[in-house]
């Protein structure tokens, strides 16, 4: 794979330098893993590079979360959705009792879980008054931003 | 000889370090993990091996499972970038029992700077300045050594991390039900209620100096300043460190090379410091023994490619330089150009990159792992790339940083880069020196 252009950052520089001595605003190279477009701009120059298509299944990447899809919601019934995509988590550590159970009476601003993202502990609000009714989601699963994780059935 | 490399990370770095490993003429071998698969790295490497699933607990940071596939991968050398397992004794050592080396200092040189108290000793015991203050076995202790330090005191956990456990202490009536509060939020957080009292350094700035040793002989290139950060993560570093008298840096220097010598340390290093803005007292915070994430503004004014340094070391080489060979010029900044929405409270924003557009140029480099088509996954920290830029002055660099920023274009998910464009505005910033507490009184929008 290495006999392959690998087109370093030193590259792009000498590439950017003879460019900028030419009459030409614009390169595009293709390599089999990656496409460079070096490109005048704004007095400058810019390298925007992109996954080539054809390797690999770039566009039909596995989501990362199963649990995505939309549960059927009961009429009345409100979701808690995810925030963000990221991992759901029932209890604020583990080993603690989790924030909320089915019956548990909720506010807007109660946190009824968490969903961690990129290292970070995202709360996750009730978002309205009412009744915890279902919890959609396990402990410690992936879910996709806007997955429903739990069924609130407002006051 | 290192033949076979193995690159226990991700991201920009494991990218950097395949493309340096690759120069050499070593085979590199990428450990991904199942969301890292078609990451640009994985593209990049001569052959990928899966470690583990997407949450890093069971690929990036699992000891056992790095090490088996690096065994399996017949490699004879593992590079852990930074972060991960890099400043892991555990690590280290099971490398070792696999027959693998370690890039990377001694487990000796890992463990001595492992806890913040024990830094501080060795500090100490190197003949470097630390902040007056000192351990505090319980509570009794902690209020007499914090009349003794004076006030205001700022209380630490020993075993803490990231601004947890830390208390700033202005009059000492307030004292007693501070150190309650340390000590539980201490025992809380770490399981460990140990706290140390230090004195409050209102005006701090975050300087460190790159540091690189064989064994026997050490040398530094030079400072770097962190002192633009939010919650203690950095956003903006650069080399040397600004507007510091020419005495004092080279004493700060000197404190960094003592203690690289006192250990004996094997590999780059960078040891940090916190500087008072006023008076340039600096003290020593601790050492971190990988490569940091900020490396790039040193090779920018030194010209020496310190991944290389590393893999020689490792492979058991002498250092060729020597400190009269390090000759500095010029000034170098990096914006870290992460994947969070600045305008709502740095909100994480994983996704699919539909553009990568970045700046292009002399003077400038752009280490990225992130191309159009990628995808940002939530399981890992927020950086997408670091936008370096160099020039002759401060002020040329600081034009360059700005003009690189308004062609740096990324779609499809949030970035920090409208953060930077306010930055390289803000005067302070222009003029240069500035301290820790930059961006609470940064403008914004």
């Amino acid at each position: 794979m290495t006999t392959d252009l690998p087109l370093t950052p030193e590259d792009v520089n000498e590439i950017t330098a003879i460019l900028d001595g030419s009459h030409f605003d614009r390169l595009d190279l293709k390599t089999s893993r990656l496409r460079l477009r070096v490109e005048r701009s704004a007095g400058g120059w810019t390298q925007a590079w992109s996954m080539e298509d054809d390797v690999g299944s770039v566009a039909t990447a596995e989501p990362f979360a199963a649990a995505a899809v939309d549960a059927d919601i009961p009429v009345g019934q409100v979701a808690v959705p995810a925030p963000l995509p990221g991992t759901f988590y029932r209890a604020p550590q583990p080993g603690a009792p989790p924030f909320v159970e089915v019956g548990a009476k909720v506010g807007p601003d109660t946190v009824v879980g968490i969903v961690e993202t990129m290292k970070l502990m995202n709360p996750v609000h009730a978002g309205q008054s009412g009744t915890i009714t279902a919890i959609c989601i396990d402990n410690a699963t992936m879910v996709d931003g806007g997955a429903v994780l739990m069924l609130v059935q407002p006051d | 000889m290192i033949r076979r490399l193995f690159i226990a990370n991700r991201g920009e770095i494991a990218l950097r370090v395949i493309r340096t490993a690759q120069r050499l003429g070593m085979t590199t071998i990428l450990g991904a993990s199942e969301a890292d698969r078609q990451s640009w790295p994985a593209r990049a490497a001569d052959e990928v091996v899966i470690v583990g699933p997407a949450p890093s607990s069971a690929s990036y940071l699992s000891v056992e499972a790095v090490i088996a596939a690096a065994k399996a991968a017949k490699a004879d050398a593992i590079h852990p970038g930074y972060g991960f397992l890099s400043e892991n004794a555990t690590f280290a050592r099971a490398a070792a029992a696999a027959g693998i080396r370690f890039v990377g200092p001694d487990v000796s040189s890992l463990e001595a700077m492992g806890d913040k108290l024990m830094a501080r000793k060795v500090g100490m015991a190197a003949g470097l300045p630390v902040v007056p203050g000192g351990e505090a076995a319980d509570k009794a202790g902690a209020m007499a050594q914090a009349k003794a330090t004076g006030f205001p005191a700022l209380l630490k956990a020993v075993s803490g991390g990231g601004g947890k456990g830390m208390k700033r202490v202005d009059r000492a009536e307030d004292l007693d039900a501070a150190v309650d509060m340390a000590m539980a939020e201490a025992q809380a957080s770490f399981g460990d209620p140990r706290i140390y009292v230090e004195r409050f350094i209102a005006t701090g700035r975050h300087v460190e100096v790159q540091v690189l040793g064989d064994g026997e002989t050490a040398i530094h290139l030079g400072t770097r300043d962190c002192s633009i950060q939010r919650r203690f993560q950095k956003l903006v570093e650069e080399a040397p460190a600004p507007a510091i008298p020419a005495d004092k840096r080279a004493a700060i220097e000197d404190a960094a090379v003592r203690l690289t010598r006192h250990l004996n340390y094997r590999g780059a290093g960078t040891v940090e410091f916190l500087v008072d803005a006023e008076t340039f007292d600096f003290y020593f915070l601790e050492m971190n023994a990988r490569i940091q994430v900020e490396h790039p503004v040193t090779e920018a004014i030194t010209g020496v490619d310190l991944i290389e340094q590393q893999l020689l070391i490792a492979d058991g080489a002498k250092l060729s330089l020597t400190q009269e060979r390090v000759l500095p010029h010029g000034h170098a900044i990096e914006v870290r150009i992460n994947a969070e929405n600045w305008a709502q409270d740095f909100r994480p924003s994983p996704g699919r990159v539909t553009e990568a557009r970045w700046p292009a140029g002399p003077g400038i480099r752009v280490d990225t792992h992130m191309a159009a088509g990628g995808d940002v996954p939530p399981f890992y920290d927020s950086l997408v790339g670091k936008l370096i830029v160099s020039g002759a002055t401060r002020e040329e660099a600081v034009a360059r940083l700005a003009a690189a920023l308004d062609r740096l274009e990324i779609s499809g998910i949030s970035t920090t880069a409208d953060l930077h464009r306010a930055i390289v505005r803000d005067p302070r910033f222009i003029a240069g020196g500035v301290d820790t507490r930059f961006f609470e009184g940064l403008a914004h929008g």
